[in-house]
């Protein structure tokens, strides 16, 4: 059997041909940054993000002087006392409403979206694989009924119902914010590795390795998971992205990460009261998260379109 | 045909079965005592026991999940913890926010959809193609609500055109409604009409790919006849699978959008549920909201049948 794509990866190697695929770049640039930036947290931040600043509340970035295009009403008539919108220099995104960096805050937020989206994606594909597997090898079982028609259910609960249902009995938390968003990963996982893992069993090799006398279970984690890692990557990048936005809304929400820990869809809750006096406050957050969401996007994107451009997207 | 039919309404018939119970499940038999869980950890044990009475808490679950089915059968889900009010009182009001909230931007996201995609794939590979895929690749990364708050800032708090969140009531008048559902519904649409255009590019590309379309080339046709009387048509049938897919995106994405605009749909009243705790109401409409999934689902895959008779016997 004629494989291009793969015969095309062999001879121009991985590199060259990720040169050639421009939203590949872009997107490592972005998520590289993206990664950068959270592992930069860890350690450094301007400022702390858990000390209020008080007298510099509600500071709007210095470059708001310069791009003239973005003036909005004036302060005068806010419900927040009588401060104006005016930047001091060592604010470079502005501060929040209790006086902390925006910028730090960010930069820390960066860092609770990878946690979550992480775990998340690790839950679809430590659950979801196995059992994708496990399906294809039993085909026609009843085991394989079972897991089909409750990949269906899940897939018939919006991933946001999930985490309501979730946090209704719960109450809202980091923890179980990323168990609904890991719940929903699980079906996505192993409907694309049962598809994949179906079309393997008819190839000659697993023939052999049937004949060779390995046993459904070795072949599935000898054979089959090495030949569907590419899907898997792929799949998880755009899971991964999925993720972030998930866990931005739920925290948006009030239903995800939990105050004082910065979260991007928390800060622009917060900032939502304040979107008449400081918009810089609701604008910055959200280009965070556009700004990771794309990069991964492109760089799930470019992967697919590098290890296999016959491959079709699966955004459900 | 019938036979498809009457399977597929078997397996909807499960489905529906199947998602009441675990909706019934995570709800009534997970959290312990839902009447304690309801009242907080204030509570006197008389009043706890008194909403357990209320509630039938004292029956067997098994009971209590027969009483709760068939109560919603007669749209009966019912009263409120909160509210004091029946619970499909409460539905029947605000159903008539978010059912033409999420038809609104269905519609407006297939508007924008269909043309942008068929003139992306009609094109390929042009400049024009290139912007249209760059900017859906920009509108699927942008949360809902997010680009929402950003149309507050530019149409309600600079330009003026358009209020700040809140619902004008039907009442009002048809045009007042709508108008105050067009920020919300561009809001919900933009990230869905991005992935419905890829779909819709990628699904005609690969109509155009096929044999007979060489063919109607060949006797004669122009590339816009061949586009339009043969591709597309063809091309269609993905797209509908998504758009069906979108109604279940879209009615989730409502309860976050009706947060940010105050809208006093269902997804208001169900997050409203989580905060004072009242489950009887999260309970009723996470059900309705899962029920109309499953429904559309359903009515997708007859739609898909009658659309395409190979698919009758492909399941």
């Amino acid at each position: 059997m004629m494989d291009l794509p793969e015969q095309r990866l062999r001879e121009a190697g991985f590199f060259s041909l990720a040169v050639k695929t421009p939203g590949f770049v872009i997107g490592v640039l972005l998520s590289g940054f993206f990664v950068f930036v959270a592992v930069l947290s860890l350690y450094w931040t301007p400022f702390d993000v858990t000390v209020f600043d008080v007298p510099n509340r509600l500071r709007c970035p210095p470059f708001q002087a310069w791009v003239g295009g973005l003036d909005f009403p004036s302060a005068q008539s806010s419900w927040f006392g009588s401060w104006q919108c005016s930047a001091v220099p060592q604010y470079q995104l502005g501060t929040d409403h209790f006086g902390r960096d925006v910028l730090s805050m960010i930069m820390v937020g960066a860092r609770t979206s990878i946690a979550v989206a992480i775990v998340a994606v690790g839950i679809g594909i430590v659950l979801g694989v196995p059992l994708g597997l496990a399906a294809a090898a039993q085909q026609g079982s009843f085991f394989y009924e079972f897991i089909m028609r409750t990949n269906d259910l899940v897939f018939a609960f919006p991933a946001l119902l999930i985490a309501i249902l979730i946090t209704a009995v719960y109450g809202p938390s980091a923890f179980n914010a990323i168990i609904a968003i890991g719940i929903f990963n699980i079906p996505v996982f192993a409907r694309l590795a049962r598809g994949a893992a179906l079309s393997l069993w008819t190839r000659e090799f697993i023939l052999a390795a049937r004949v060779a006398g390995k046993g459904k279970f070795r072949i599935s984690f000898e054979h089959i998971l090495p030949n569907i890692m590419n899907l898997l990557i792929v799949q998880g990048t755009i899971q991964f992205s999925l993720g972030i936005l998930a866990e931005a809304g739920l925290s948006y929400l009030g239903i995800g990460v939990q105050p004082p820990t910065p979260s991007w869809g928390r800060m622009l809750a917060e900032a939502q009261t304040m979107i008449f006096v400081a918009p810089h406050l609701a604008i910055l957050p959200g280009m965070a998260i556009v700004l990771s969401v794309l990069g991964l996007n492109l760089l799930g994107d470019g992967l697919r379109d590098i290890l296999d451009p016959k491959l079709q997207r699966d955004r459900s | 045909m019938l036979v498809f039919t009457l399977k597929r309404l078997v397996s909807l018939f499960f489905s529906l079965v199947a998602a009441s119970v675990v909706v019934f499940f995570v709800i009534e038999i997970i959290p312990g005592d839902p009447a304690a869980l309801m009242m907080g950890i204030n509570a006197s044990p008389e009043a706890v026991e008194e909403l357990r009475q209320q509630l039938g808490l004292n029956l067997p679950p098994w009971q209590r999940y027969a009483n709760w089915v068939l109560g919603l059968l007669q749209w009966d889900f019912g009263v409120s913890y909160t509210y004091k009010t029946a619970v499909s009182d409460l539905i029947n009001d605000r159903i008539w926010v978010s059912l033409p909230l999420t038809v609104y931007a269905l519609t407006l996201s297939t508007l924008i959809a269909f043309p942008v995609g068929i003139i992306a794939a009609a094109r390929r590979n042009s400049a024009t193609d290139v912007g249209i895929m760059g900017a859906t690749q920009l509108g699927i990364a942008v949360p809902n609500f997010w680009f929402a708050m950003i149309l507050v800032l530019i149409f309600a708090v600079s330009l003026r055109w358009f209020s700040a969140g809140g619902f004008a009531g039907w009442d009002e008048g048809f045009l007042a409604g709508m108008k105050s559902l067009t920020l919300p519904a561009i809001a919900l649409a933009l990230p869905q009409a991005s992935i419905l255009a890829r779909v819709m590019r990628s699904s005609l590309l690969d109509t155009l790919g096929e044999d007979y379309i060489r063919t109607a080339r060949a006797k004669g046709l122009s590339r816009s006849q061949t586009l339009w009387r043969h591709a597309l048509r063809n091309g269609l049938i993905p797209v509908l699978t998504i758009i069906g897919l979108q109604f279940s995106f879209l009615l989730a994405g409502a309860i976050i959008i009706e947060n940010v605009f105050f809208l006093p749909g269902l997804g208001r009243l169900v997050f409203q549920g989580i905060t004072q705790r009242d489950l009887i109401v999260v309970k009723s409409v996470v059900m309705l909201l899962v029920f109309a999934v499953i429904v559309v689902t359903f009515i997708v895959d007859i739609a898909y049948g009658i659309a395409d008779p190979r698919l009758r016997e492909g399941r």
